[in-house]
Parts: C-alpha cells; structure tokens; sequence
C-alpha cells in the first residue's frame, strides 16, 4: 500500500469522521483515497476551496467534538499556518498530515524535510507547540496516525505527521492493527449545541486582558511539561557501543541505517539515533544514546535544522557535525558513509 | 404586571461592548428572537467573525465559535458538514465576508452549504478605528481614503447579493435595512426566512444587513441613520435578489 | 534474498506496473519490499522509473541508486543508469527502442527486442512484461505461480482477461 493511502485508511480506523483538504503534490493520493472511501464510512470528506479553507473547516468539525484532519504539503502547510494557531489557541484537537516536497517558495516537488524549523518551531503566530511524529514507514505512517488521533485528544491540541514525497508515494506492505477507536468525552467544552441542558461553550482564542491571555498560554505550557516529560519517543540503532552516533529522522533515517550498516561491516563504531516525535524532542533519549559517542552526525534532507535541536539537547557537550542534501535530493547510503568516514569514523 | 417587551431568551445578560447608536444591537436582537420563535437555541452553533462583533459569543446564548477572520463559512461548513442536524449560522461584517474572506463566501454559497450568513455592511472598518472597506461608497472618507474613496485607485464597492445571486446554490440573497421601524421588521422576517430555509435544507441564505457606524462615520446615531437611508440605500438597493430552492447540500 | 531493482522508461510503458507486479510477488512470498516510483508532473511520457528492494532483512534506503536488478525501456533510462548498475548486476534492456550497446564486462546485460516481440504477439502494452519474464528467468526470483497470484491480486476483476494476455508475455520473454 503507497504511504499516502495507508495515512488515509489508517486515519478512517481510528475514528477520523471528517477530512478537508485541497491537492498538491506529493500528497494527493491521501485525499483521492478519502474521497473513495469516507462517504462509505459515513464520515465527511470535502475538497476545499483553499488550504486556509480546509483547516478552518477542521476547526469547525473540532469545534463539534468530531475526529478530524487536513493533508497538505509544504507550500500548503504554510496556507494553514493561521488556521493552525487558531486550533492550538483554541484547544481544539485535530491531525494535520505534511508530506514535506522542496521550498522554499513554490519550491520543487520531490522529497523534503526542510519543514522542520516550520513544524517544530514556528507553526503560526504566537506561544504554542503541536505534536509532530516523524514516521520512517508506511506501517508507522499507520501506527503514528492513530496514536496522534488519541494524543491529540488526550492533550487537546492539533498533532502533525512529518512526512515526506519519498514515503508518501513509497508502497510496503502494512498490517492495520484491530483497534477500536477510544472514546474521549468532550462534552465539557464541545460546541455542539446545548439542548437547553448547560451553559454555552464558546471556543475562542481571543483574550483582549493581557493577564487572561497570559495565563491561558501559562496553561498550556504547563501542560507542554508534562508532554515533554511523557510523550517522547525514538529508535536506537546499534548506539551502545558507536563512537559517532548518527542522527536522522523519517525516510533519511531509512539511508542512514543502510549506511551504518555498511559501516559496521567495515568495523566502523557506529550507530544511528531517530526520532520518532519531533515535538517533543527525545532529550533523555539522545543523551543516553550518545553517552559512549565522541562525536555526532545529523543527516537531514534539508540545510540542517534538526542539527540545532541536537546540539541544544546535548547541550553542546560534543561536536556535532551536519550532512544533507536539498531541494528535493535525497541523500544516498555512499554520501552518508563517505561522511561518517570523513569524521574519523574507524575501527 | 404584563410584560410587553423583554430581552429574547437567546440573548446572554451581559452588557454589549457596541457603541452608543451602533446597530449591531438591532441585528442580535433579531438574531434571537428568531432563534427564540424557532425554539432552535439549543440546537445551533453560532460563528463569530473577526470586527467589530468578534465577542457576539459572549452574546448569544447558542453554542459559539470565534472563527480567523474572513473564514467563518470554512468554519460553518465544518460544523454543519459533520452535524447536519445542527442550525449553523455565521455574523460577518463587511472587511471579514467580503474582503479577507470574499473566497470562503463565495465557495459555501457555491457548494450550497446549508448555512446562514448575517452580513453586516456598514461600509466601514469598524473594531480597526475606521478603515475603508469593500463597500465603502464613492468618496466617503476613512483613515486609508483621506480624501474620499477614489474609485480610479481605490477600486468600487462590492454588490455582494447581486454577486452571490449569480450562484446556483444561494437560496436566499436578500438585502436589507435596520435604519427605520419598516425596515426593522423587514429584517427580522428575512432573517427568519433564513432560518427556516435552513431548516428545510434548501441550501446557503445570506442576509445582508445595511447598518451605521455613528462613531467611525463621525456622526449622531440619527444622522447616520439618515445617511444610510440617503446615501447607502441608493447605492444597495434594498430587496430580494435570489429566493429559490436550491440544491441543499446536507 | 537482496534484489534492489530499478525499472526505468517513459511514463506510459507500464515501468510502475512491472514494478508492482515484483512487489506483489514479494509480498505474497513473505519478503521484506519497498515500492518507490518516482513522480513527476507529466502524466504520460515523460521519463519514468520505479524502485523495487526485495530482501531477507527490513529495507534500508527504498531509494535505488547502484541497482543489482536494471531494466531500460528506453534510451534516456539506459543512458543515465546502465553505468550505476552495480558491478556482478544484470541490466535487462528493450533493444528495439535502445539501439547501443554497454561495453561494460562487469555486468550481464540481455538484449530483448521487447516492444518488436510485442508487435509480432499482438500484446499491446506487453513490452514491459515480456522483458520482466527474461528477469525472472535469469535470476530465479519468482516462479509462474507467484506471478499469477501476484496478478490476480492487482488486475481489477474486469480487466482478468489481461491475466492470461501478462502470463503470455512472461512466457514469452522467459523464451528469449
């Protein structure tokens, strides 16, 4: 099943009862499959008349306490950057889909991760976070879309899947597990029109007393920490003993695990370290990884952007050192050997 | 003691923030006592847009939502899409529905989404201290047209229910007034019919609402109803421009 | 098992297609495998290649650069990958449509008129599979059984006629 699919079936197992959202390349295939199979599974699905569009109808949809999502692609992400602030002011749960292509601006088609900084750090205007899971798989592509659905929910807020063209248009097989949808109860703040039994909710984003909207913010940082302390997660490759351990996240982690492989057959001392969520960032697991590294490599398909991350969460305790392609060029096992080999990576 | 005039029930018992002679008063009055005629508050979301009416969620006793500006028919589309059973309506002014959000409306009445709009001209930027807007008439003067809108640089006003009445899937695209006890009325049952084709799915109402802004067009509240009745009505006819059934989209 | 496979072409040759058909017989045969084609905003011909990774372990990179498996549809393909097929590789190639020759030892390279046996068969659109039966043939990969199990899993029912018109053209290609 092509990566894009299974996002799309994966997303309707886990309850998603509506999906908005407009085409671009490399993601369309998410929606096409929506469009054959929702009505079918007595949920939603509209084409949008624009991006910005599509993710204020997710707000809408979420607003009602309904399980809803949005893809786009980069150029498209940018679009929704509003709506996405509005969500996360609001407290609105929702997934939202990236298949990262080339920018910046109209950028290129082919396969990206240089919506990193936009997803991690700078998803709209204003003090918030989204969960960002990094899936290096269509089968994780599958287990990430249904854990961010119940994520979101738990905390209340919009999760993002990072990914990118190569592992949307990339087919594997999958298993779907057999997984109810959990339940959550939104009926304390849920607009869905009150029947004459409760107060009205209102969901809103505006706060005109800076005190009031400063403790909103306080608020939801608080419960950032303790997302932070519980929802991190990521691989570890062959870390134990590896002198240089190297960093890399979705479908480059798939190269960079060939290259290590490669290097190990030559008795080079090295591992590789993946993040499976992207916000949080894995700061204990990174650390604990690289205890027995002397130096790290982070390897992304883009100028280097997680490499900040890397060095923040280490505390710049060892050099790290950065290789990447752009544009829409993937970086090949030989390039990522070659480097680590140029590190002084040796038996 | 009988009671002849009250606070309709879906309105909340708060203070409204509107300028002394604003007409926004009126329009939520209306708003209610239809919600309130139809026994439909429990069962309707409202969405807010971003001006001058951004806190009618403080106001409406429905279930509300404060949309980005300019996207509240997305919003709507959103709500009625997955709970169609719902009464969904949005209040927009002139700068949210017919500038920043002229796509948004355009496309929910296209699609026929089954949804009301209250559109609120007042040919100004009201909550910014009085900008011009899409419908701000031919030489009136605001902040951004110092010197009168200039047509030749500014552009024209935008007709939005002539526009919108060109589209299959409006059901109702209806002009009116607040500036006299008549037009009140008039409204009021426009409103109402809003409501109700809703209720019989008969696809996207817009009701447009000629309204003052005495504060940002620099006048009394009685001569800025004289100036919507002399200057604004000529330019927006008053009427019905589409009153069919159209494909309901729900 | 470790075959990573590159299918190369113009779009309209069926490149995706051969190189689904190799995945799906993976699949049924419990192999890890990836599918990776590579996309582009022209729909129909223009140039067009698709990577498949069969193996024993879980897929590395899905991406094929030094393929062990090559097949060129046309020149442009043979031109641009037939130096990156990796040393001890096979590159199988439509000779009606590439008209030189590699002058590369290291690999074997088979020549198979594919689209002129395609003609001569009246196989419309049968040029990729006939070359993907000289695949199976010189290396062993799959059996005719998996490939018919493979086929009937991704030929809509209404289009089962073209079952038999592939398992032909397979035949026909294994005989070269």
């Amino acid at each position: 099943m092509k990566g894009n699919e299974a996002l799309a079936e994966a997303a309707m197992r886990a309850g998603c009862k509506c999906f908005f959202g407009y085409p671009i390349t490399p993601q369309t295939e998410l929606a096409a499959y929506m469009a054959k199979r929702m009505q079918k599974n007595g949920g939603v699905f509209l084409q949008a008349e624009s991006e910005i569009a599509a993710i204020n109808m997710v707000l809408g949809a979420a607003s009602t306490g309904v399980r809803a999502m949005t893809s786009s692609s980069s150029p498209g992400i940018s679009l929704k950057s509003e709506g996405i602030s509005y969500i996360a002011g609001s407290d609105l749960p929702c997934v939202i889909i990236n298949v990262e292509r080339g920018g910046p601006g109209l950028g290129g088609i082919q396969p990206s991760q240089a919506d990193y900084w936009q997803a991690t750090k700078g998803l709209g205007h204003g003090d918030f976070h989204l969960l960002v899971y990094a899936p290096a798989s269509v089968q994780e592509m599958v287990d990430m879309v249904i854990n961010a659905f119940d994520k979101a929910d738990t905390y209340r807020m919009p999760a993002m899947i990072l990914a990118d063209g190569l592992l949307g248009q990339m087919m594997e097989p999958v298993t779907f597990p057999e997984v109810e949808p959990k339940v959550y109860d939104k009926s304390s703040w849920a607009a869905d029109g009150h029947k004459g039994q409760r107060e009205h909710h209102i969901i809103n984003s505006l706060y005109l007393t800076p005190e009031a909207l400063e403790k909103t913010v306080v608020d939801r940082f608080a419960k950032y920490d303790i997302i932070k302390e519980k929802e991190t997660d990521a691989e570890c490759y062959l870390t134990d003993d590896a002198d240089i351990v190297v960093c890399a996240f979705g479908a480059t982690a798939r190269v960079v695990k060939s290259a290590v492989n490669e290097a190990r057959e030559q008795g080079i001392k090295v591992g590789m370290f993946r993040p499976k969520t992207l916000w949080p960032f894995p700061v204990k697991e990174i650390c604990k990884a690289t205890e027995s590294a002397s130096k790290i490599l982070s390897v992304e398909m883009s100028m280097g952007q997680m490499v900040d991350d890397i060095k923040l969460a280490i505390n710049c305790s060892k050099p790290v050192e950065f290789f990447g392609r752009t544009g829409g060029v993937i970086p090949t096992p030989a390039e990522v050997l070659a480097k680590i080999k140029a590190m002084g990576g040796n038996n | 003691m009988a009671v002849v005039f009250e606070r309709p029930k879906s309105l909340c018992d708060v203070p409204l923030h509107y300028c002394p002679g604003c007409t926004h008063g009126i329009v939520h009055r209306l708003v209610a006592e239809v919600m309130d005629e139809m026994g439909i508050e429990g069962n309707t979301v409202g969405v807010c847009p971003v001006g001058c009416s951004v806190m009618a969620y403080d106001y409406f006793g429905c279930d509300m939502i404060e949309a980005p500006h300019g996207r509240a028919p997305a919003v709507a589309t959103g709500v009625k899409r997955t709970n169609p059973d719902k009464f969904v309506f949005t209040y927009q002014g002139d700068g949210d529905l017919a500038a920043i959000g002229t796509a948004e409306t355009v496309h929910a009445a296209t699609r026929g989404e089954n949804i009301v709009v209250i559109f609120i001209n007042n040919t100004i930027y009201g909550m910014t201290g009085g900008q011009m807007a899409p419908t701000t008439l031919p030489g009136q003067v605001t902040q951004t047209t110092p010197f009168g809108r200039n047509p030749e640089l500014a552009g024209y006003p935008v007709r939005v229910c002539e526009m919108l009445s060109t589209l299959t899937g409006v059901a109702l695209a209806q002009r009116v007034a607040v500036d006299s006890v008549p037009h009140v009325r008039e409204a009021k049952k426009a409103i109402r019919k809003a409501f109700e084709n809703q209720k019989e799915k008969k696809g996207f109402s817009i009701v447009e609402v000629l309204s003052t802004c005495p504060t940002n067009w620099g006048l009394t509240p009685t001569d800025a109803l004289k100036r919507l009745r002399d200057e604004m009505i000529p330019y927006y006819p008053l009427g019905v421009y589409k009153d069919s059934v159209a494909g309901g989209n729900d | 098992m470790n075959y990573n496979i590159l299918l190369a072409g113009f779009g309209g040759q069926g490149v995706l297609f051969a190189g689904k058909l190799l995945a799906y017989c993976a699949l049924i045969s419990g192999k890890e495998i990836s599918w990776l084609p590579s996309y582009g905003p022209e729909m129909r011909g223009g140039t067009c290649n698709c990577s498949v990774c069969i193996s024993d372990e879980p897929i590395g990179s899905p991406l094929v650069t030094e393929p062990n498996v090559f097949v060129a549809l046309n020149q442009p393909s043979f031109d641009k990958f037939i130096g990156k097929v990796k040393a001890g590789g096979k590159a199988f190639v439509d000779s009606t449509l590439v008209e030189t020759k590699t002058d590369r030892t290291d690999i074997d390279c088979y020549y198979v008129p594919a689209t002129q046996l395609e003609t001569d068969n009246n196989l419309p659109k049968g040029a990729n599979i006939i070359l993907l039966g000289k695949v199976l043939e010189e290396t062993g990969i799959f059996s005719d059984d998996t490939v018919r199990k493979a086929l009937e899993k991704i030929v809509p029912p209404a289009k089962a006629f073209l079952i038999d018109n592939n398992l032909r053209a397979i035949g026909i290609g294994r005989a070269q």
